[in-house]
């Protein structure tokens, strides 16, 4: 990756055009300067060259998860893209994220995310822990949890996984971000429900084979791999795979949670 | 959960608009795996020159039975079928072996660069069909945290091997103590492989991770937190462990054989 300060005065963007079948990459060369980043000049093409270029951006500050797409071929922010990062010497290519129907130019229809996010079981408090009905929770309790919630939903996790991207399993696993998200409600301290069968079955957590790419295009930084999906596929581990812990459990007469 | 065919296709194998150097990575753990293999698999095939005065090449410790002085049982058991190669390297190296194979860092590195799935992140794939670790045979893979168990008992083992490459004896037959340069090609060896299972996320997992409430144990959570840090830099300490281990066979092999000779530093 370039990492040039003094940007040239033009740079060309291979940006992806149209829909369907007809849709394919379109050059545009439009002007750049200092401090600029790949939305930006999106929104010089648009205003310029292609008044017609849809693309979807919200607050250009990296916190509403709006302008994901791919740049140069790796999921990002066109919002926190900047141009000195990348080799402009060549066209740079805007395609739009590849795991969710195309809809025009750079726009995707993100909808699945929030239908998969719909049946996910919902956070389930314990009963309140003072009359007021407020419950008490130690910082090191919820430090785990908290990472989590810094989920901006752009959904370029669920873009880069392979499981959605390449093999389309949209029906059988619900992805990196809800994984997350199921992590955020398991492991939270108040939370009572139970999701192991869930994230077993209807999850599909078993079809994540930790690559990490999910983690490494996390523009919050969140070590999703590390510390939600691999936690949540060992307390799968224990209820479904582990034949002492069915043993334990057995002699004790607990239920599995 | 509908979901309209997607109408820009799934590229080919090794197809991707990324301009990166990516097949870099997949390559190099392909080769440093790879050679670990060949090489690891040799040595533990040639039953000789694994134990050179008080040190014991990781390959073949514990050695439970074999022809060195830290054999715990005496010489190759008369049991053995006579058409099977014999090493006591053999008995004992699927342990730590399957250990590795099923860790999660190296899952995700091995399912790259030896089955393309993906080969790097965002690039094409050879094939479409895909089961994941969603069933036979990869759901094996859930057999790790045993693995883990006996890794732990494996490190009691290989500290052990160290606190004995401490004493030398002489022509004599005086024992004194003593550090070679062994002794601390073995120390780091044992440090980084503890560094390495400590921060296995099934050890993670067991010594805290299971709890939401984790604050009521406090010593459950200084261990979390312990291996948490050591989680961090799992990846790392694959590696350097892999690696130690291996140079630590070499040594002493190499020592045992004459080659290089082991330096006394106290």
């Amino acid at each position: 990756m370039a990492t040039t300060t003094a940007l040239p005065p033009t740079a060309t963007f291979r940006v992806w055009r149209g829909e369907g079948a007809q849709a394919g990459f379109q050059d545009y060369t439009t002007p750049i300067s200092d401090g600029m980043v790949v939305l930006d000049a999106v929104h010089g093409i648009q205003a310029d060259q292609a008044h017609d270029l849809a693309c979807r951006w919200n607050c250009k500050a990296g916190k509403c998860g709006s302008c994901s797409a791919e740049i140069d071929g790796k999921p990002r922010l066109m919002c926190m893209t900047r141009l000195n990062q990348l080799d402009l010497t060549k066209p740079v290519t805007v395609e739009p994220m590849r795991a969710f129907p195309h809809v025009r130019d750079l726009v995707t229809d993100v909808s699945w995310n929030y239908r998969v996010k719909q049946r996910i079981q919902k956070f389930t408090p314990r009963s309140p822990d003072a009359p007021d009905g407020t419950w008490r929770m130690q910082q090191a309790d919820i430090d785990r949890v908290q990472e989590f919630r810094k989920c901006i939903e752009c959904f370029l996790c669920q873009d880069t996984c392979h499981v959605l991207r390449d093999h389309m399993k949209h029906e059988e696993f619900i992805g990196p971000r809800f994984l997350t998200y199921v992590a955020a409600l398991e492991m939270h301290p108040l939370d009572t429900a139970d999701r192991t069968a869930e994230l077993k079955q209807a999850d599909g957590i078993g079809y994540c084979n930790i690559t990490k790419c999910c983690t490494t295009v996390c523009p919050e930084g969140i070590h999703i791999t590390d510390n939600a999906i691999i936690p949540l596929k060992e307390r799968v581990a224990d209820r479904f795979y582990d034949p002492l812990k069915a043993l334990v459990r057995l002699v004790r007469g607990t239920p599995a949670k | 959960m509908a979901h309209a065919p997607l109408p820009i296709a799934p590229r080919g194998f090794g197809e991707t608009m990324r301009t990166d150097a990516w097949w870099i990575q997949p390559l190099v753990v392909f080769l440093l795996l790879s050679t670990f293999i060949v090489y690891s698999t040799w040595a533990a095939f040639q039953n000789a020159h694994y134990a050179w005065g008080p040190y014991l090449s990781p390959f073949y410790s514990p050695e439970l039975f074999g022809d060195s002085p830290h054999s715990w049982f005496g010489p190759k058991p008369g049991w053995w079928p006579a058409i099977l190669p014999f090493s006591p390297a053999l008995l004992i190296l699927w342990a730590p072996g399957g250990f590795r194979f099923t860790c999660y860092y190296y899952r995700g590195a091995y399912y790259k660069a030896f089955w393309a799935d993906p080969i790097s992140c965002a690039v094409g794939e050879p094939r479409t069909s895909y089961r994941g670790e969603h069933s036979l045979p990869l759901i094996l893979q859930n057999v790790h945290r045993f693995f883990l168990y006996i890794a732990l008992v494996f490190l009691v083992f290989l500290s052990h091997d160290v606190w004995k490459a401490m004493w030398f004896t002489d022509a004599a037959g005086n024992v004194s103590f003593g550090i070679g340069v062994g002794t601390l090609v073995l120390a780091t060896n044992t440090l980084l492989l503890g560094s390495y299972t400590l921060g296995c996320h099934s050890f993670r997992h067991m010594v805290g991770g299971i709890l939401d409430r984790i604050s009521e144990r406090p010593l459950r959570k200084a261990a979390y937190d312990c291996s948490s840090c050591l989680n961090r830099v799992h990846m790392r300490f694959a590696w350097a462990s892999l690696i130690s281990v291996g140079f630590a066979d070499l040594y002493v092999r190499l020592v045992s054989m004459g080659i290089w000779t082991d330096w006394r530093i106290l």
